[in-house]
């Protein structure tokens, strides 16, 4: 194998691991197409998360718990108490939702570390050429979840204002102003800071556990890539830097899923409080 | 960036999985967890309060021993009373009676030697007269020294 050709072949090695399995909704194709990749992983990884907390809270025991039902409860709790510290009310949806957001992150973030043709070369014995298996590496998954937060945050601001009192409060703050004049004066200024805050807000959630995931994916990718195209005689040191890096990517995965997590949690409640 | 379709889905599928969580396992979980911690403040409040009652329950029977100790202390002396007075009274019938019968028994002797006085005062009267008699060589007429013998008897 010449050099020439392993860096031909690498090159289409980390080129084919980047590439969707995309099918076009329309003739266009385009903004109108699924990553149908993404959609399965997300969803299965989704019904599973739901499975198991369901399976358990089915049978939950106010009485001694099963190991099952404590592990649940405890992961219940903790993420019951990081909403409590950022909302004072009712966590009916608020504990849910940041439920949902941390063990479905989680999931998802956690398919990074099965080594990277697993779940591709299984989804090409079903016929599919491309798979990615790392829904949180895709945009559409990332942006998905923080512009239904956003939705959320816009949703819980109007609630606990009213919809004139929400967008007063955006118009005149955060520059206050007792003058009626200098109000005036300060309203395209507070109306610029406050969509500038709505835009980076989910921009900001999004763009940071997409980041996070798909440089590690990359990385992985790149191992992989290049224990099979250049250091094929050196495998050992291929899996060594494999196992190494999957221990810092665990911990990026479980930081990320947290993260998001907590950020969500707290726009939501800021919305509701400031102002 | 290839931002598509798939941005809807998955929008459609997060609000999905919100919606089944917060129906299916947020509110069974937490029933379950807000019940156990009910339970266990019962629990404690239930500990609690059976140690105060113990407590209570040892100075109330304390309490009763003491009373039994003291009522049982005062019928035994009562009852030695009793057994002291029974005693005393049996004494003095005892010696009421004996100083009866030894008073009957007396009264039976003395009216016994007072019989058998009276019979040798008899007798003797009769051998006196029948001495007499004899060395007088003659009946004595009972009937007209009666006074004498009747004298003679009474100075025996």
């Amino acid at each position: 194998m010449s050099a020439e050709s392993g860096g031909e072949s690498f090159t289409e090695y980390i080129q084919h691991h980047l590439t969707f399995w995309n099918a076009p909704v329309t003739q266009a194709g385009g903004v109108a197409s699924l990553h149908v990749d993404t959609l399965i992983m997300s969803l299965v990884l989704g019904f599973i998360f739901l499975t198991w907390f369901w399976w358990f809270a089915r049978r939950a025991t106010s009485g001694v718990p099963g190991k099952g039902q404590a592990f649940i409860e405890l992961a219940l709790e903790f993420v019951d108490g990081q909403v409590k510290d950022a909302w004072h009310g009712s966590r009916k949806f608020l504990g849910p939702l940041a439920l949902t957001i941390f063990f479905w992150i989680l999931f998802m973030n956690l398919m990074d570390v099965l080594p990277v043709d697993l779940i591709p070369a299984a989804a090409k014995a079903t016929g599919a050429t491309h798979f990615r298996p790392v829904p949180t590496a895709d945009v559409n998954m990332t942006f998905a979840m923080s512009l239904t937060v956003l939705i959320l945050t816009l949703f819980y601001g109007m609630k606990a204002k009213g919809i004139v009192g929400y967008f007063k409060g955006a118009v005149s703050h955060p520059f206050t102003a007792k003058n009626v004049f200098v109000k005036v004066l300060l309203a395209p200024f507070n109306i610029l800071m406050f969509v500038i805050e709505m835009v980076t807000q989910p921009v900001s959630l999004a763009l940071r556990l997409f980041g996070n995931i798909f440089a590690g994916d990359l990385l992985f990718m790149l191992i992989a890539g290049l224990m099979a195209h250049f250091l094929s005689l050196w495998y050992p040191i291929g899996i060594l830097g494999y196992l190494a890096w999957s221990f810092v990517e665990l911990l990026i995965i479980v930081i990320q899923a947290f993260i998001f997590m907590y950020l969500a949690v707290t726009y939501i409640a800021m919305a509701q409080q400031h102002h | 960036m290839e931002i598509n379709a798939t941005l809807i889905g998955e929008v459609i599928a997060f609000l999905i999985m919100i919606a089944l969580t917060m129906r299916f396992v947020w509110p069974p979980l937490t029933r379950a967890i807000e019940e156990r911690q009910h339970k266990i403040a019962e629990g404690l409040e239930a500990a609690d309060r059976a140690r105060r009652e113990l407590a209570e329950a040892d100075t109330r029977a304390a309490e009763e021993v003491r009373k039994a100790r003291a009522e049982a202390a005062m019928i035994i002396e009562r009852a030695n009373q009793q057994a002291a007075q029974i005693v005393d009274k049996a004494r003095a019938d005892a010696l009421l009676e004996a100083a009866r019968q030894k008073a009957q028994a007396q009264a039976e002797i003395e009216n016994m030697a007072h019989r058998v006085r009276a019979e040798l005062r008899g007798q003797v009267a009769t051998l006196a007269v029948q001495g007499a008699e004899r060395i007088l060589g003659r009946e004595i007429d009972a009937g007209t020294h009666k006074a004498l013998i009747e004298q003679l008897v009474a100075e025996i």
